[in-house]
């Protein structure tokens, strides 16, 4: 398996710049995230990488071997597309077997890996079988044991899940990372599903506007947004308003919100996300100590959703949400003021 | 509604079908002034045999028109493959003149090339029927090729070149299969544009050498013979099985 570097690389689709300076490694045997909404970057920064597209700048590498200006036939890397994109004149076998095939290896071979991958990808006896004959969730499984059966130096996902429906997907993003973990293949993908990302990534980077602005464990990204941006992207965030006033933050409203996150200088603006699973919804003010934030607000909705509600409150102008697990009790009715209450750890501070 | 369809159909069918069926009923009626009732004899067959002339022009149809689907089929896919592919400057002005030829009356295109061969020293004769039909069919092939690329995935070549595929690799296993049906189509098209062509053969036939629709015009001229009524028999059923046997071997559009 390999390494794969990406050095400062931009591409430009005419004067569009569909990536601006992007560098990120990734490691040996990861499953890389690149997560972004449509138009950042991220298909091109991986078809960039399978060889379909050069850039105007920067470097790439595989394994530490310069691969930039490789077409993809010669690059050894294993790509599964969103449409799967199986030879429809092919059967299971002859897809899978395609890139044994093309590389002129012995019948008895290719027999053998092409059953050792469709064994892997639990297809086994299917191998007559036409694409059109086949469900969404085995065509996927097809698709990926021909990206792999080759054994690659680096796997390259397109949007994988997003054909198949939610129930399947589920089920097939912990068989992804199963088989992704026995061969141990370095694997990048793409996606616009923030929870798919969060799922299947030992790391993921935020792509916007052809950017990398930020990348880190899945938990690290979750936990410690550095922008709105990515605070709102990665699962939901309330957005609030101030300016740093000692250790906390004066909101704009008046009251003071405290943190355990640094802090810029005094006087600087900031804005600061708390996730809507932390806080509590309280009907009565609670005596605090320094290490809670409090807030008033009007419930105006409780939306109920089985394991959990979701009061929709607002705050002045202000749309605020949180989320509460269903613990039995009755929730909090519209209309009535509560008091909003969570952890000053649970402050973050993102950039202005 | 469903009968009145039914009517519909029946009429659509009988105004194709009719003039053809007479034709071939009279090819075997033994009497030459379509002499009623039919008396059966294979008369006309037979001395069909024995026409140089109209075997001769006939033979020169079936060179022409396999020549020219040959020639007209590669160029057109190769031309239609390219319209998919590359972008580069008037490429929707060449589709566009593309579709005007098709419109074009063939007295004027056949007007046209006759000046133009005469004019450029390509003269007349067998090779210039060729390449009057060429131009002809070329349009045809592009465009039912065209139609059929409409509905290729672009990710099926990409995806055969991620898995090592080199580009000669990529057209014969993935791209060329896809399009045989859109080809096998354009080539039918291409014979047929050729086979028919009249006009155009007529202006570029040279004493001695013509076509089938042209000696058959000759003959008519000189006077009929049920003659013509056979040989036009022949040429119907073979290509009515040939249109058969392709649309049964490739079900058109029905693969996916």
């Amino acid at each position: 398996m390999a390494t794969v570097s990406v050095k400062g690389v931009s591409k430009l689709f005419g004067t569009f710049r569909a990536l601006d300076d992007v560098s990120i490694e990734f490691d040996d045997g990861g499953f890389y995230g690149l997560l972004g909404p449509s138009g950042s970057g991220k298909t091109t920064l991986l078809r960039l990488i399978a060889g379909f597209e050069f850039p105007d700048m920067g470097a790439i590498t595989i394994g530490g071997e310069a691969v930039e200006r490789l077409p993809a036939e010669k690059r050894d890397v294993g790509m599964m597309f969103q449409s799967y994109a199986l030879f429809p004149n092919m059967n299971v076998f002859d897809n899978v077997a395609f890139g044994l095939t093309v590389r002129k290896l012995p019948r008895s071979e290719i027999r053998t890996r092409v059953g050792e991958a469709l064994e892997l990808v639990e297809l086994g006896g299917l191998e007559t079988r036409r694409p059109h004959q086949l469900s969404g969730g085995q065509r996927q499984r097809v698709a990926l044991a021909r990206a792999i059966v080759f054994r690659p130096r680096v796997l390259l996902l397109d949007e994988p899940l997003s054909a198949l429906d939610k129930a399947l997907r589920t089920g097939m993003q912990i068989e992804l990372k199963r088989i992704q973990r026995e061969i141990g293949i370095t694997t990048i993908f793409v996606t616009h599903d923030q929870e798919e990302a969060l799922t299947l990534s030992d790391r993921v980077g935020v792509l916007r506007d052809g950017r990398l602005i930020q990348e880190g464990a899945p938990r690290d990204l979750y936990e410690r947004p550095k922008s709105a941006f990515v605070a709102t992207f990665l699962g939901d965030a309330n957005l609030l308003e101030g300016i740093v006033e000692g250790a906390a933050i004066r909101l704009d409203e008046g009251p003071l919100v405290r943190t355990t996150a640094p802090l810029p200088a005094i006087g600087s603006r900031v804005t600061v996300a708390v996730r809507p699973e932390r806080i509590t919804v309280s009907p009565e003010a609670q005596t605090s100590g320094g290490e809670h934030n409090e807030l008033g607000a009007r419930v105006e909705e409780a939306i109920f959703a089985g394991n959990s509600l979701t009061y929709m409150l607002s705050r002045g102008g202000r749309k605020l949400r949180v989320f509460a697990q269903n613990t039995g009790s009755e929730p909090v009715s519209a209309d009535t003021p509560v008091r909003l209450v969570w952890a000053a750890s649970d402050t973050i501070v993102v950039e202005a | 509604m469903a009968a009145a369809g039914r009517i519909y159909l029946g009429l659509v069918l009988v105004f194709l079908y009719a003039p053809i069926l007479v034709m071939a009923a009279m090819s075997f009626n033994d009497s030459q002034l379509y002499a009623l009732p039919v008396k059966w004899s294979l008369r006309w067959y037979a001395d069909l045999a024995g026409n140089q002339r109209l075997i001769d022009a006939g033979i020169n149809s079936i060179v022409i028109a396999m020549i020219t689907t040959v020639i007209a089929g590669t160029l057109g896919t190769a031309a239609a493959l390219a319209f998919f592919r590359y972008e580069f400057r008037g490429k929707r002005l060449l589709q566009i003149l593309l579709f005007p030829p098709i419109a074009i009356p063939w007295l004027i295109t056949g007007t046209a090339m006759l000046l133009f061969f005469f004019w450029t020293g390509i003269g007349r004769g067998l090779h210039a029927m060729v390449l009057g039909h060429v131009a002809l069919a070329l349009p045809y092939v592009i465009i039912v090729v065209a139609a059929r690329l409409k509905a290729f995935d672009p990710d099926l070549e990409a995806a055969a070149r991620s898995l090592g595929a080199s580009p000669w690799q990529v057209v014969r296993y993935v791209t060329l299969p896809f399009l045989a049906p859109g080809v096998v189509a354009a080539a039918l098209f291409a014979f047929a544009v050729s086979f028919d062509q009249f006009v155009i053969s007529y202006f570029l036939a040279v004493p001695g050498v013509s076509t089938l629709p042209v000696e058959i015009y000759t003959s008519i001229r000189k006077g009929f013979t049920p003659e013509i009524n056979a040989i036009s028999t022949i040429v119907i059923v073979s290509s009515m099985a040939l249109l058969i046997g392709v649309t049964r071997f490739y079900r058109f559009g029905g693969d996916r």
